[in-house]
């Protein structure tokens, strides 16, 4: 393989590109999904392919196939270059990719137990144990537990001398209850909704989310919500679990603060930001409790790697501090409008897309509450938990959110139960209403493995660190 | 491209070399490019070349789902090996009756040859002549201009042999300049059907209308372009109009089958043979399409099936089977909204004060049985007083039922347009929807855009 690669690259530079980059990318699958006692899927995914990058005649071109021989790699090659030459033609200003050093290393993700080399039998008994939990409460209609494992070998090789090896491993697993009773559908998950809670971690990650010690509670809680009383609506003090807070930071901070959607390259489809470059160091996000980093290298994140898909070692770089935007997420052609080098979020979603700026692991760093200390403060409110909805507009600024369930605070105690709940804000007044983040005794990862991006689609799997958090003067209760 | 041959040659192959009680093998080609540009300059220019097989083995009442984009025989034999070693550890289903057994599927054409001319420079020239259009009208055009060609190809060992070469060109536009956007979106499996300057045309319609007004949330009467009745037909599609959802008691549309629920100007249906949509002859299964109705004159009627939802009835499919392993249901995925006797012009005349959404954005479920959702106005968004487009709004966030939305429809175009939000994830299938523009009496929007 390796000398396929240098040939290409070879080849390449033979035309005269300004620069050229080959992904060989190989991903292995294998998904369980149980439902109501049954396994409706259980399946293996294997896919192989590379994809070409070229950046010549001051326009970038990408071709990509399924079959890595050397004739194809040839022709995929000759296709990239006639693709950027036909795009210099509609070309605006000149493409300022600085320079990376080259990088010869490899990664490998850190694990106790490699989830494909655990028997299947052994996931389908987890998984058909925890389902049937679920089923003894009898107002449950639908049970379901998922479980998934992912593994991408990569090589990233550049006409700039880099080579690296990667392989990412990644799993995650959860449950869900889904309560039915005179048209009222109500479900709860664990650990989250859509499918559970996801790292790039071993199966050790799975055995440790204990998914049959918290089925009953799940199945139970469905129940609950379906002769709960509507949530109010009203304008309030909210205090979000860790869970909905990873994607309240997803949506209203992690995208807003990619610099390619920022100079607008998605907005045909994803759309933009309410940011500019020029707002990095000045503007007021949050207050001074929200601190945020994006950091690839926080060990178990979902967005966690050696080095991006532009050959940028992983990194730690503050995004909001103590509430004042400080960076934006950035590649090697984006990073000058900052006057700054990538710092390594370029990502693609296999062998046969681009890579795009994506989150890695955008985290809210711990504040210095005990949750029970930040409820006590709380004379009324709301505790929502769990995602169950989100929306949010084209500029990342007016959100709108449900979650599984929530809890009225009163004279600083949980009260009754709510179903339905959600919440609506704009971004920079809500992130600057908050005035109380959990400690870290309540901080944890949550992966998001389903973040959609870019045509043709992508999807990033990203991570988010995140404790309970409190927010004042919220409307709640958007519902009609 | 393998082609007819090539493609039904390999699969019959595989499934007469199954040890399986029954196997199924489905393979999609594609060979495809997308091109993006925004602030007026290509930034994206990509092309894909893959195959995906995907196989579905039973053994009993036991089913295992493997897929693979490594056609090479070795590769194909481990494939079949690793399916059949999932499906011996599987838990039986006892709802599985059985794969489908062959039905005779209609010929249409889904293919035009013209596809294969649109070489790089070709789509570069188009867009180049379509940004120098939003420029002279001194705007800022965005968007992508994508073109594929799609085989798909099923085998089964109960007889089934069914393939289609499809064609596929979908274009998005948004032209914006300082004070607002215009959108404007064209799908179709005949590039000759494609005109740059249509599509042009209609986008930039919707810019220089004035400085954009803030107005107050609240219950308007609406004018909802065909772009965004499409993603109300495509929420009541996946939350409501088949079998599985019906099944699992999670339906809108459970108890209530030959009551009205909606306007009687209402008629849904999902028809992949008519020739008005991006026509599809048979499902994921191999099975021919039937024309399902949904709401006929706003009474419930019915919902789709694939071969598993339809044996739990004693049915037969209705050939809605998605991409196996499909735990979400047979999704319809050829919607269509009956037209009604209005011009939108006449419509537009007829609202007192209300808002014109071309489209929306970001639209998310909120409380399924009742078919509620949010979602935000985007990219032609105007203030309708006294029967006359006034001034561009900000956008405005919604949060309604469709039923809802659906029983207060006094309006509905007789045009109808594909509408087709084009991209699509992991493989590559386009699909679309028919829609009119409808006039709703009350529509309730929760909030407002702060830009």
């Amino acid at each position: 393989m390796k000398d396929l690669i240098h040939h290409i690259l070879d080849a390449a530079k033979l035309k005269k590109v300004d620069y050229a980059d080959i992904r060989v990318v190989r991903r292995q699958n294998e998904e369980i999904e149980v439902k109501k006692g049954k396994v409706v899927a259980l399946t293996g995914d294997e896919d192989f392919g590379f994809g070409i990058r070229v950046l010549s005649q001051g326009a970038w071109g990408f071709a990509c196939g399924s079959r890595v021989t050397k004739t194809e790699m040839e022709a995929v090659l000759k296709n990239a270059l006639k693709i950027a030459r036909a795009s210099s033609k509609v070309r605006g200003k000149e493409i300022q990719f600085h320079r990376a050093s080259p990088v010869v290393d490899h990664y490998r993700t850190p694990l106790s137990i490699d989830p494909f080399r655990v028997s299947t039998e052994a996931k389908l008994d987890l998984l058909l144990k925890a389902d049937g939990i679920i089923r003894r409460n009898g107002k449950v209609k639908i049970s379901e537990a998922f479980m998934g494992s992912y593994k991408i070998e990569k090589t990233f090789a550049s006409t700039e001398g880099s080579y690296i090896d990667q392989e990412i491993v990644e799993c995650g697993a959860g449950i869900s209850a889904t309560a039915i009773e005179g048209g009222e559908v109500q479900v709860r998950s664990y650990p989250n909704s859509f499918r559970g809670n996801f790292a790039t971690k071993g199966y050790e990650w799975i055995e440790g989310l204990g998914l049959a010690g918290q089925a009953e509670r799940v199945a139970g809680e469905a129940e609950q919500l379906l002769s709960a009383k509507p949530c109010p609506s009203k304008v309030t003090t909210l205090i979000l679990d860790g869970s909905q807070l990873a994607l309240q930071i997803h949506e209203s901070i992690g995208h807003p603060i990619e610099l390619d959607r920022i100079l607008g390259t998605e907005a045909s489809y994803a759309g933009t930001s309410f940011l500019n470059p020029g707002m990095v160091g000045q503007f007021r996000y949050g207050s001074e409790w929200v601190n945020i980093v994006a950091d690839a290298t926080f060990p178990g994140g979902l967005g966690t790697f050696g080095y991006d898909d532009e050959g940028i070692k992983a990194q730690r770089v503050p995004i909001l501090s103590r509430g004042i935007l400080t960076n934006l997420l950035t590649s090697r052609e984006t990073a000058h409008h900052l006057k700054k080098e990538s710092n390594g979020t370029m990502r693609a979603d296999g062998w046969n897309r681009i890579p795009l700026i994506r989150m890695t692991n955008i985290n809210a760093e711990p504040g210095e509450w005990a949750l029970e200390q930040m409820i006590g403060e709380t004379e009324e409110g709301l505790f929502l938990n769990t995602n169950r909805s989100w929306s949010i507009d084209d500029k990342r600024i007016n959100f709108q959110f449900g979650t599984e369930i929530g809890w009225e605070i009163k004279n600083g105690k949980l009260g009754e139960m709510v179903k339905n709940p959600t919440y609506t804000g704009i971004t920079p007044q809500f992130w600057n209403s908050c005035d109380a983040i959990a400690n870290r005794d309540h901080w944890q990862m949550w992966g998001t493995p389903n973040c959609g991006k870019g045509e043709p689609g992508q999807v990033a799997h990203v991570g988010h660190g995140a404790a309970p958090a409190r927010f004042r003067n919220v409307q709640v209760g958007v519902m009609k | 491209m393998l082609e007819r041959e090539a493609c039904l040659r390999l699969l019959k192959r595989l499934v007469q070399n199954s040890p399986a009680d029954q196997t199924e093998a489905l393979l999609m080609t594609e060979d495809s490019a997308l091109t993006r540009f925004a602030g007026s300059v290509i930034h994206q220019h990509v092309a894909e070349k893959n195959q995906t097989l995907i196989l579905r083995v039973v053994l009993g009442k036991r089913i295992a789902v493997v897929t693979t984009n490594l056609l090479q025989i070795p590769s194909l034999k481990k494939s079949l090996q690793k399916a059949m070693a999932l499906a011996r550890v599987q838990q039986p289903n006892e709802e599985f009756i059985s794969l489908p057994e062959p039905k005779p599927i209609p010929e249409i054409h889904t293919y035009s040859r013209a596809i294969e001319s649109l070489t790089p420079n070709k789509r570069v020239k188009m867009i180049k002549s379509l940004l120098s259009r939003a420029r002279g009208a001194g705007t800022r055009a965005s968007g992508a201009f994508s073109n594929g060609q799609v085989e798909v190809a099923i085998v089964n060992s109960l007889g089934i042999e069914a393939y289609q070469k499809y064609s596929d060109l979908f274009f998005h536009l948004i032209v914006e300049d300082e004070r607002g956007s215009g959108y404007a979106g064209f799908v179709t499996r005949d590039p000759d059907r494609f005109d740059p300057d249509v599509l042009a045309r209609e986008a930039l319609a919707k810019v220089s209308k004035g400085e954009s007004i803030q107005i107050e949330p609240g219950e308007y009467e609406v004018i909802l372009e065909p772009y965004a009745v499409s993603e109300l037909l495509s929420f009541m599609s996946y939350l409501g109009f088949h079998a599985l959802a019906v099944q699992e008691e999670r339906s809108f549309f459970c108890n209530q089958f030959g009551k009205k629920m909606v306007d009687p100007r209402i008629t849904i249906y999902d028809d992949g043979l008519d020739p008005e949509g991006l026509q599809i002859p048979f499902d994921f299964e191999g099975l021919p399409k039937k024309k399902v109705v949904f709401l006929e004159e706003g009474v419930a009627k019915g919902v789709t099936y694939d071969s598993l939802t339809a044996g739990r009835e004693g049915k037969g499919s209705t050939g809605h089977g998605l991409l196996p392993p499909n735990t979400e249901g047979p999704i319809p995925i050829n919607l269509f909204m009956r037209g009604g006797e209005s011009s939108l012009g006449e419509m537009v005349r007829s609202v007192r004060k209300g808002i014109y959404v071309t489209r929306f954005h970001y639209t998310n479920v909120v409380e399924p049985m009742k078919a509620v959702i949010t979602g935000m106005t985007r990219d032609g968004t105007f203030l309708i007083e006294e029967g006359e487009i006034k001034s561009p709004i900000k956008n405005l966030r919604f949060t309604e039922s469709i039923l809802r939305a659906l029983s207060r429809v006094s309006a509905i175009s007789r045009e109808r347009r594909v509408c087709s939000e084009g991209t699509v994830y992991s493989r590559r299938f386009v699909t679309g929807t028919v829609a009119p523009a409808i006039k709703v009496d009350g529509f309730n929007f929760s909030g407002v855009s702060a830009l």
